[in-house]
């Protein structure tokens, strides 16, 4: 099995042709350096963060199976089909690796966070880590440890809330002026 | 394993900047801070290509420092998209990088594909080559348009936007619309090509090499181009990866890579073209690359063309009632069809759950996207990976040692597309 000697490798899982290596989050370093070293993913392409608040729970108009399919004759059976397996923690976080060489390869390392737990910044492996972990940050609220200039990336420095977490409203800005005329 | 790097590096060692590799900081030892002069450069400043802050610490004309500050375009497209079906959510990717709208668009749809493991139809699959070839020229003529008009090459600007609307005039022509078409769909494209399509994109394909030589004989045989593109903004193959640089930025470092070779999605291992590289890290080199790109792009393009003409009456979209819309005459006539029609646009398709990231070569390098699914009829999670966001990170390794006129040359040379940014 490849990649089987990535330090704190917790599950390899392999879905769509793609390989995910999950990984405890306090060995996030160790881990991708050697990968970098080791396996030759010398590019860090992209990090998402993803916030499951809610995942596998029934929406305010949806309807949502079980888990083990749902009963397409009842009535006013729609939505989902099933119950989505649930995750580990709130938070993941996905670094994209690419192995730049004639043999080149992908690669996805996650890491699973709840909120307000920190994972070491991997800027030090990859500079390219520096705008991507701040910009999880910003949108995710996720705390890199050890990043020299962890301050918010694409919203303006004074600005509350993490705008891509799943309890953030869509449009919950408040309108300028509106209280003072009231 | 070999490698596809260069043999001689740009220069030695490394010069990503040691404590923020996006903050070039003034060196206390080269520089008196009392000489220092701080200067806002942008975000409205008509050769920042957008709303793009650089903060520069001056002394006298030399770039001391620079800090890059985005996120004045943000308009959080992510967050809206996971609010939408994935049938309406189609319109955003192509917003996000508006210059490469149907390269963004292909990339979102492959990844709803991957996930709902649809076959589409060959025809489409060459459609599809061709317009986001088509999209590429679109690009790099934008881009060697209005980095030549801020080096001073007013006319080319004329010449490069003759040539892009015509481009535009294709785009049309399929699918009715000169930008954010909205063409192509999950399962092939929204209607079949129409006829003449191929003919017209032939005569495109005849006249474009032709323009292409003509903007290259009016930059490369000119000294002031020559003298300040030459030796600018040098970025090392070490440094271009390290920085997670991504498609003309790394063949412009001599790094021999392109995801459409190495990695092939739809039918690149089928067409034959060649990559690209040159090894001088500069702004020229980065020249070089777009106007080879170019030449390539015409090339794969006329043979999307052949086998266009010769798929000529097959399917343009998958035939999966469950996610593809049925064709508009079956309304009239069978029940299935209608409720179908009904299900797809009023709750949308479910996609199963599952997370994938598809990556695609856009004009402006590897455009990824990262989604999660629950198998239910709006996306959980879309990220997109933005090329451009990787290109500006670059910023401080690339103006060292640039004085302030050069700032501009070499800010173009990167090629962001500020939505693309800050999405």
């Amino acid at each position: 099995m490849a990649y089987e000697g990535v330090p704190g490798l917790v599950e390899r899982k392999e879905a769509f042709d793609e390989i995910t290596l999950v990984v405890d989050p306090a060995r996030i370093v160790e881990a991708c350096t050697y990968l970098r070293d080791e396996e030759g993913f010398n590019c860090l392409v992209d990090i998402a963060a993803a916030d499951y608040l809610g995942w596998g729970e029934p929406g305010v108009a949806g309807y949502l199976g079980t888990a083990e399919g749902r009963d397409l004759n009842r009535p006013g059976s729609q939505g989902h089909a099933r119950v989505p397996d649930p995750k580990p923690k709130r938070f993941s976080v996905s670094y994209h690796l690419l192995r730049i060489s004639k043999d080149p390869a992908r690669v996805r390392v996650q890491v699973w966070l709840d909120d307000g737990e920190e994972v070491d910044s991997v800027i030090r492996v990859w500079p390219s880590a520096d705008w991507f972990e701040r910009e999880a940050w910003d949108m995710m609220g996720i705390p890199f440890r050890g990043h020299p200039n962890l301050v918010r990336l694409l919203m303006p420095e004074d600005w509350e809330g993490h705008p891509l977490r799943k309890d953030y409203p869509l449009g919950g800005e408040p309108v300028r002026f509106s209280e003072e005329e009231a | 394993m070999t490698s596809v790097l260069p043999t001689t590096s740009v220069y030695e060692g490394s010069r990503i900047p040691e404590r923020v590799p996006t903050i070039l900081d003034v060196d206390p030892t080269k520089h008196d801070p009392e000489d220092i002069l701080t200067v806002n450069f942008g975000p409205n400043h008509p050769s920042t290509h957008g709303v793009l802050r650089l903060v520069v610490d001056l002394d006298g004309e030399q770039v001391a420092g620079i800090r890059a500050v985005i996120g004045y375009l943000h308009t959080g497209f992510e967050k809206t998209m996971e609010s939408k079906s994935w049938w309406k959510s189609i319109t955003y990717p192509a917003r996000i990088d508006y210059l490469s709208f149907q390269s963004m668009e292909l990339e979102y749809v492959l990844a709803i594909e991957k996930l709902l493991g649809l076959e589409v139809p060959r025809r489409a699959t060459w459609a599809r080559m061709a317009l986001a070839e088509l999209n590429r020229i679109h690009s790099h003529l934008v881009w060697l348009g209005t980095s030549a008009l801020e080096i001073g090459a007013i006319s080319l600007f004329w010449y490069a936007f003759d040539d892009r609307d015509a481009i535009l005039d294709l785009f049309e022509l399929a699918g009715g619309t000169r930008f954010h078409t909205r063409y192509v769909q999950v399962g092939g494209l929204a209607e079949d090509l129409p006829p003449g399509f191929t003919e017209e994109a032939r005569r495109f394909c005849e006249q474009m090499p032709r323009s292409v030589d003509e903007c290259e004989a009016l930059l490369d045989r000119q000294v002031i181009w020559l003298e300040r593109t030459k030796g600018i903004g040098l970025l090392s193959a070490e440094d271009a990866i390290a920085l997670g640089q991504s498609g003309p930025m790394l063949r412009a470092s001599g790094v021999d890579w392109d995801l459409r070779k190495r990695m092939p999605y739809l039918f690149y291992d089928a067409v034959e073209f060649d990559v690209p590289v040159y090894p001088e890290g500069d702004v020229y080199a980065r020249y070089k690359v777009h106007m080879d790109e170019m030449r390539e792009s015409v090339r794969i393009i006329r043979q999307c063309l052949d086998r266009l003409d010769e798929t000529e009456g097959e399917p343009w979209i998958a035939d999966d009632r469950k996610v593809v819309l049925p064709p508009r005459h079956e309304l009239h006539t069978s029940m299935e069809s209608l409720i179908h029609h009904f299900k797809i646009v009023t709750e949308g398709y479910t996609v199963p759950e599952g997370e994938v990231y598809v990556a695609i070569e856009s004009p402006r390098g590897e455009a990824g996207c990262y989604l999660v699914s629950n198998g239910g009829p709006r996306p959980w999670r879309v990220k997109f990976r933005p090329p451009s966001l990787a290109a500006l990170q670059a910023t401080a390794t690339v103006v060292q040692g640039c004085l302030v006129a050069d700032l501009v040359a070499v800010a173009a040379s990167l090629d962001p597309v500020m939505g693309d940014v800050d999405r």
